[in-house]
C-alpha cells in the first residue's frame, strides 16, 4: 500500500486510473441502485455483453471503440426494453440471445480487423491502467448526463421502479421512463467497461448498491453509500493490485464480492440477534405482568 | 342499505361513471357481457360477485388499463384514460415488492405525480398534501416507517392515503379488507363512509352481507350485472348471485352469510 501511494505521486497513469475508478463509481452508485431495486441485473448483463458487437464494429470501421460501445449499449437497451414491453413472455430467452449475438458479432469484427492490435482481453476484463487521460473527460461527461437525468426525472424514475401500474394510473408515461432507465444503464455500462471490462461490469453495477441496501432503507441513501463503496472498491482494488502486479479489474471485483458476502452474513446474524433480544424483552415483560 | 340513501337527492346529478353495453373477453371466453351501470355523483356503490365474475376486469376497464371490446365507458364525462388522473385507486394486493427501500411518506408522495411541473423534486405543497392525506387515514405516525414493516391494516391505510393525495373525484377500492383481520374491517369502512361525504366511492367486495351496512347500492356482477339494487340484501338476492345459475361457485349446504367468506 505504501508503494502504491508513493507511485501515485510519480506516475500520471496511476493518477488517471484512480480518477477513472472514482468517476465510474458515481455511475455504479446511482444507476446500480436502480438496477438492484428494480431487479434488472440480468438485463444489465445482456446490455453489457452485447456491447462487444459495437466495439468490434467500431474497430473494424476505424471509429473510437468507446463510441461504438455507447451506440451498441443504447441500441441493445432499447431492444431489450421494447421486447419486454411488447412481449412479456420469453424475456429471459431473448436477453440471453442478444447477449450471445452481440458478443459473436464483436468477435467476428475483431477477427477481421486488419492490423488488429488491441488486446481482446482488455475489452473483456478492462485495463484501468491503460485509460488515456482524454477519456476521463468522456467519462465525466457520461457522469454528468446520468446525474442530471436522474435529478430531473427522479420522481418518475422512482415511481416506475417502485410500482409501474400505479405510475401508469397517475398518467406517467411508463414505457418512456422504463426505456430511459435502461438507456441510463447502458451509459453506466460504458462508463464501467473502462475500469473492469464488459464481463465484470455486472458485479460493479450491483454489488455496491446491494451492500448499501443491507444498511440503508431509502433510494437516495443507497445511491450515496453505493457511490462511496464503489470509490473504495475501485481505489483499494487498484492499490492492492499494484504491488503484486495483479490485474486491477478482477482485484476490485473480488474485493467487492468479499465485502458483499461478509455483509450479507453479518446482516443475517444481526437480524437474528435483534429478533431474539426482542423476544427476550417480550418474555421479561410478560413475566413482570403476570 | 342505509335509510338515508333513499332520501339522498341524486336524480338531477350526472353520472360520474357511465357504462353502456360493455363486453370484454380474454381470448375465447367472455369475462363481461352487456354490462350497463351508472354511478352517480356522491354515491357509495358496492360491486359484489363471485371470484372470476369479472369484478377486477371491470375495474381495469374503468381505470383505462384495458380497452373495451364492446360498448363504451365514460368516466367524469371523459374516456377512462383521460379521466384516470382524477380517479383514486386502491389495489387489492400491493403491486410493488414489499422489501423496496422506500418510506411511507415517499410512497404517498408518488400519488402526487401529475401535479405541478414534470421536472424536479416534490414541492412543499406536495409534502403538505401527503401529510394531510396520512392524517385523514389516521396514519401520520407511520410517515417515516419503511413500507415493508407495516401490518396489513396499516398498509391498506397508506395505500388509501396514496389514492387520496391525488385529490380524486372518485375513489375505487378492490377488496380493501381482504388482507386484514376482521376487527379492522369496520374501521376501514367507517373511514370510507366519512370520505363518502365528499367523494364518490366504488368498492369491490365478496362480502355482500358486510358491506350492505355501509353502501347506498349494490351492483352484483357475474359476467353481466345480475342485480342492481337498493333493496335490502336477503337470501333471495344472494341466491340469484351465487345460486344455481352460477357455475363457478357452489355453496351447497352453507348459509349465505358464510358463503361469501369462501374464496
Amino acid at each position: 500500500m505504501q508503494d502504491f501511494i508513493q507511485a501515485l505521486g510519480q506516475h500520471a497513469f496511476l493518477q488517471t486510473a484512480l480518477l477513472a475508478g472514482l468517476l465510474a463509481s458515481l455511475g455504479c452508485g446511482v444507476i446500480g441502485t436502480f438496477v438492484v431495486v428494480k431487479r434488472i441485473a440480468f438485463m444489465a448483463g445482456g446490455i453489457a455483453h452485447s456491447v462487444l458487437g459495437g466495439m468490434g464494429a467500431a474497430l473494424y470501421f476505424g471509429f473510437d471503440p468507446l463510441l461504438g460501445a455507447l451506440a451498441a449499449a443504447v441500441l441493445s437497451a432499447l431492444l431489450i426494453g421494447l421486447v419486454r414491453l411488447a412481449w412479456n413472455a420469453q424475456e429471459d430467452t431473448l436477453i440471453g440471445a442478444l447477449w450471445a449475438i452481440g458478443m459473436a458479432i464483436g468477435i467476428l469484427f475483431i477477427a477481421k480487423t486488419p492490423g488488429y492490435t488491441t488486446d481482446l482481453m482488455s475489452f473483456l476484463f478492462g485495463n484501468i491502467l491503460l485509460v488515456p487521460r482524454r477519456e476521463l473527460w468522456f467519462m465525466a461527461g457520461l457522469d454528468l448526463v446520468l446525474v442530471i437525468t436522474v435529478m430531473l426525472f427522479y420522481r418518475q424514475l422512482l415511481a416506475v421502479t417502485f410500482d409501474e401500474e400505479f405510475a401508469r394510473l397517475r398518467g406517467v408515461p411508463v414505457a418512456f421512463f422504463y426505456l430511459l432507465l435502461l438507456c441510463l444503464v447502458a451509459v453506466t455500462v460504458v462508463l464501467l467497461i473502462q475500469v473492469v471490462g464488459l464481463i465484470l461490469v455486472i458485479a460493479l453495477l450491483t454489488l455496491p448498491a446491494a451492500i448499501a441496501g443491507h444498511y440503508v432503507h431509502s433510494l437516495g441513501g443507497m445511491m450515496l453509500i453505493a457511490t462511496l463503496l464503489g470509490g473504495v472498491f475501485t481505489s483499494t482494488g487498484l492499490a492492492l493490485s499494484y504491488g503484486p502486479d495483479l490485474p486491477a479489474g478482477p482485484t476490485m471485483i473480488l474485493l467487492a464480492g468479499t465485502v458483499y458476502v461478509v455483509s450479507a452474513v453479518l446482516g443475517r446474524f444481526l437480524v437474528r440477534r435483534r429478533s431474539r433480544s426482542r423476544a427476550q424483552r417480550r418474555a421479561v415483560l410478560s413475566e413482570a405482568g403476570s | 342499505m342505509t335509510e338515508g340513501s333513499v332520501l339522498r337527492e341524486t336524480s338531477i346529478k350526472d353520472p360520474v361513471i357511465s357504462i353502456r353495453d360493455l363486453g370484454f373477453s380474454y381470448g375465447e371466453s367472455p369475462v363481461l357481457e352487456a354490462v350497463d351501470l351508472e354511478i352517480l355523483d356522491g354515491e357509495f356503490v358496492g360491486l359484489v360477485g363471485p371470484n372470476a365474475g369479472g369484478k377486477s376486469t371491470l375495474l381495469k376497464l374503468i381505470l383505462g388499463l384495458l380497452e373495451p371490446q364492446q360498448g363504451r365507458i365514460r368516466v367524469l364525462g371523459q374516456s377512462p384514460r383521460q379521466a384516470v388522473r382524477r380517479v383514486g385507486y386502491v389495489p387489492q394486493f400491493p403491486t410493488f415488492p414489499r422489501d423496496f427501500p422506500i418510506s411511507v411518506e415517499q410512497v404517498v408522495l408518488t400519488g402526487r405525480l401529475g401535479f405541478g411541473p414534470m421536472l424536479g423534486w416534490y414541492r412543499a405543497t406536495d409534502r403538505a398534501a401527503a401529510h394531510h392525506a396520512l392524517a385523514e387515514v389516521e396514519a401520520l405516525d407511520l410517515a417515516h416507517r419503511r413500507i415493508g414493516t407495516l401490518s396489513g391494516g396499516q398498509l391498506q391505510r397508506v395505500l388509501l392515503a396514496r389514492a387520496l393525495v391525488a385529490e380524486p373525484a372518485i375513489l375505487i377500492l378492490d377488496e380493501p379488507t381482504a388482507n386484514i383481520d376482521e376487527r379492522m374491517e369496520g374501521d376501514i369502512f367507517d373511514l370510507l363512509a366519512r370520505l363518502n361525504e365528499r367523494l364518490t366511492i366504488l368498492v369491490v367486495s365478496h362480502d355482500i352481507a358486510f358491506i350492505s351496512g355501509y353502501v347506498d347500492r349494490v351492483a352484483c356482477l357475474n359476467r353481466t350485472l345480475v342485480c342492481h339494487t337498493t333493496e335490502r340484501v336477503d337470501g333471495d338476492l344472494v341466491h340469484r348471485l351465487y345460486g344455481e345459475n352460477v357455475r363457478q361457485v357452489a355453496h351447497a349446504g352453507t348459509g349465505p352469510a358464510h358463503a361469501q367468506h369462501r374464496h
